[in-house]
């Protein structure tokens, strides 16, 4: 059963076993307007928690995307080269970014449930 | 895009007009101002070149200039600006800059004779200041109305005549940078036919009460949609317009800025601006640098302040960059050292500290589409 958990830069993480999909919400793709380039992690790359490890650009600016957690980078969405508008069409489905085999399944229990993350977004207005 | 300003934010007299359409508001240069509607700024972008967008430019700053008896209003403010303003004939507009004595730029502006007046038109972070360089400098030979409360409209695209003739029959036959007063809807406007899109278009100075109706009546055209100032910027840097504040600023001249067609033939002869002999020398010499377009290989995006190397060395830097929906790649501009700034030169533009190839290339970089009759 997939568990899916939020950061507060609005990535959002869906762990099953121990690989990590993640990709941004759709409140941060709103936020960000149509995108029109995307800069994945390679397969291969390890990453650390918190380290700015993918870029989405959209008309007006570009935004770093932070690993939800650490581990190594298994697998990168090549499609978004081609249709970077997935990320605002389907962030949560073919506007994935990448995955990531997970170091410490333990450093997501930190990371914000569906209804935190909710609420969370409502704070912001 | 977005510039903070001190005090509380300004509204246009589109402002409730912007809430119900839905516009995402955001402070620029003191205003509230719309950055998109929800279509999103590729959308408004391709529907401005393709149909007819309505722009709320009512932030910038509208002067009227009036010579006082015995006075010419043109030859009074052509000792602050290069551009041949005392050659414009009654309902004729020129793009030209305000200098400082080092031939800076201390803001760029369009100026409209109708005959009886100059109409002045500057960028809405720079008006208070161009309107104290004004009453500095022109006090003693033109009266200086600062119109700062008229709304702006900007109507632009290739269907911006057939709609605007619906209502004013005269401006279809206008040509690209001329002004003529006109009636829409019983209010009295000044229309001039031009722009900051590189497209066909009007832009519509009309009476502060009365701009929420005419922008409402534009609107109700079915080719019209509210643009905001997202796709204005995508829009003029396809153009290749310059931004102030980006591309051109009080530390970069007429002449580095490529501008030079917009400084009087005359006056580069005669000076009489601030800044003359600096912008004589560089005509006479040429500028150590100039402004170029540049066009990247890939997808990545090289934003302003990215630097441009060639072979590890920095020549220069990139003052406007983003995506062109036009031609679905990355575009920008920049400076570059005049030794390296030929058409076709091999540059690397440093993207988070990764070069990105590009080359150097003649802008505009989507034609420009000027009605001139």
């Amino acid at each position: 059963m997939a568990e899916t958990k939020y950061t507060e830069e609005h990535e959002w993480i869906r762990v099953e076993g121990d690989v990590g999909t993640i990709g941004i919400t759709q409140y941060a793709q709103e936020q960000l307007g149509d995108v029109v380039f995307v800069d994945v992690p390679a397969a291969g790359r390890t990453v650390a928690k918190g380290e700015a490890c993918a870029v989405v650009e959209s008309v007006k600016a570009a935004s770093d995307i932070y690993a939800p957690a650490s581990g190594e980078v298994v697998e990168s969405n090549a499609a978004l080269a081609e249709t970077p508008g997935d990320v605002n069409a389907e962030p949560t489905g073919k506007g994935w970014f990448f995955k990531l085999k997970l170091a410490d399944k333990g450093e997501l229990d930190g990371l914000m449930d569906e209804a935190a993350y909710d609420a969370f977004v409502k704070s912001l207005g | 895009m977005t510039e903070s300003s001190a005090g509380p934010l300004k509204r246009t007299p589109l402002y409730d007009l912007h809430r119900e359409l839905g516009a995402r508001l955001v402070p620029f240069a003191g205003y509230e101002m719309p950055v998109q509607y929800p279509t999103g700024i590729l959308v408004e972008h391709n529907h401005t070149r393709t149909a007819c967008g309505l722009f709320d430019v009512s932030h910038m700053g509208q002067v009227r200039l009036t010579a006082k008896p015995g006075q010419n209003a043109a030859k009074a403010l052509e000792t602050l600006v290069p551009g041949d303003i005392a050659g414009l004939q009654p309902g004729q507009q020129r793009y030209t800059q305000f200098t400082n004595d080092a031939g800076g730029i201390l803001d760029d502006l369009m100026v409209t004779s109708t005959g009886d007046h100059l109409l002045v038109v500057v960028n809405a972070a720079c008006k208070d200041a161009d309107l104290a360089h004004m009453q500095k400098h022109l006090s003693a030979t033109c009266e200086i109305e600062p119109m700062f409360s008229r709304g702006l409209l900007a109507l632009q695209g290739p269907q911006a005549s057939a709609v605007l003739s619906r209502l004013v029959p005269q401006v279809a036959t206008m040509k690209f940078m001329t002004g003529a007063y006109v009636v829409i809807d019983g209010a009295r406007c000044y229309v001039t036919r031009s722009g900051y899109t590189g497209g066909d278009g009007y832009e519509i100075s009309t009476p502060a009460d009365q701009t929420d109706a005419i922008a409402r009546k534009l609107l109700g055209h079915p080719e019209v949609k509210p643009i905001g100032l997202g796709a204005r910027d995508s829009l003029r840097l396809e153009a290749g317009l310059c931004l102030y504040g980006h591309d051109i600023d009080t530390t970069t001249t007429p002449v580095e800025a490529v501008l030079l067609w917009s400084v009087g033939k005359e006056r580069r002869v005669q000076g009489g601006f601030p800044g003359a002999a600096v912008v004589q020398k560089q005509i006479a010499e040429g500028s150590s640098r100039k402004r170029v377009g540049l066009l990247p290989e890939g997808k990545a995006i090289a934003r302003e302040g990215a630097e441009i190397v060639i072979g590890g060395k920095t020549v220069g830097t990139v003052t406007s960059g983003g995506f062109s929906p036009t031609m679905g790649r990355a575009i920008a501009m920049g400076y570059v050292e005049r030794s390296q700034s030929a058409n076709g030169t091999k540059v690397d533009l440093m993207v988070r500290g990764k070069p990105v190839a590009a080359e150097i290339v003649p802008m505009p970089f989507v034609k420009h589409a000027y009605y001139r009759g």
